[in-house]
């Protein structure tokens, strides 16, 4: 049974319970490119004067987006710990507005892997924040046997293999 | 009243508690402080709700990175008296071990402080203070 790229990034994404809470989605998995969205709430409002969400929260879906992208890339059920991530954010997201990432994976090294991801609001990808983060690669054999379970079957297990 | 109202309400009086509590994204992820003169200690709370990785189990990587975020802008609102809430121009972030499901702390370094910008340094750790689990440096423009 092979999963798709979007099933395996969606049954990761689903064993993240600070993802849940924020209500990260994966969108769109394809390639070496996947889309995660961030809906708008009032919990994570860093600047409770006009709405904007903190910083922080981005940290979380850009972190997410890119460790989610390589989880699915990588032909195994790797678990790749961040490195480091490096962030910029280039303006104050819009409230009521949800967020998008678009996390690339660049490079696939023995022992790391290069990651780089794009923060925009609607339509005319309005540029919010944009980060570069890097994975170490600790080997398949690392990955707990329940944990890959929870992977291949989900936690629902009909329907949504290809 | 407003949250810039509250900002010098609390940077005249010194009482950071209400402020922190109008951060919703402060309160989501439970952020706690104690002043000890000019020093803080952040603290964040063992939380179910902060995990990432079951399995280790671990906290979420972008909660410790949010974490040091609010710390590096609270320290800043608490040291500086300019009514303003700092604004993050960048943020890197080193992760160096495992954030394990238990409390975590933070302190910052503000390495400089011009009329425009202010660099900050952030260690984060858990059981000892010379083992950090993160470390992390941010740009914050001070703007009017």
């Amino acid at each position: 049974m092979t999963l798709s790229l979007k099933t395996r990034a969606e049954r990761f994404v689903a064993t993240l319970r600070h993802c849940q809470n924020l209500g990260l989605t994966v969108e769109s998995a394809e390639g070496n490119t996947l889309l995660m969205r961030l809906p708008y709430s009032e919990k994570i409002v860093g600047n409770p004067v006009d709405g904007t969400v903190h910083g922080g929260s981005l940290t979380t879906l850009m972190d997410t987006a890119c460790g989610t992208a390589v989880f699915s890339v990588l032909p195994g059920f790797e678990l790749c710990p961040t490195l480091d991530l490096r962030m910029d954010y280039m303006k104050a997201a819009e409230p009521n507005r949800d967020l998008f990432a678009e996390a690339t994976v660049i490079r696939i090294a023995s022992s790391v892997v290069f990651t780089r991801c794009e923060v925009y609001q609607g339509e005319e990808r309005d540029l919010v924040a944009k980060c570069s983060a890097t994975f170490m690669r600790i080997g398949e054999e690392m990955t707990p046997p329940d944990f890959r379970a929870r992977i291949e079957q989900g936690d629902d297990v009909a329907g949504d293999a290809v | 009243m407003s949250f810039e109202k509250n900002l010098q309400q609390a940077q005249s009086s010194g009482e950071f508690q209400p402020l922190v509590e109008a951060i919703p994204y402060a309160q989501l992820i439970g952020l706690k402080f104690q002043r000890f003169g000019q020093d803080v200690l952040f603290q964040l709370p063992k939380n179910d709700d902060n995990i990432g990785n079951p399995i280790l189990p671990a906290i979420h990587g972008g909660v410790i990175g949010g974490f040091m975020e609010l710390s590096a802008s609270l320290h800043l609102m608490m040291s500086m008296d300019t009514g303003t809430l700092p604004k993050m121009i960048d943020f890197s972030l080193d992760y160096l071990r495992a954030g394990r499901h238990q409390d975590t702390f933070a302190e910052c370094q503000v390495w400089r402080q011009g009329s425009r910008v202010a660099n900050v340094a952030i260690t984060a750790w858990q059981t000892e203070r010379s083992s950090p689990i993160a470390t992390a440096r941010a740009h914050f423009l001070l703007a009017r």
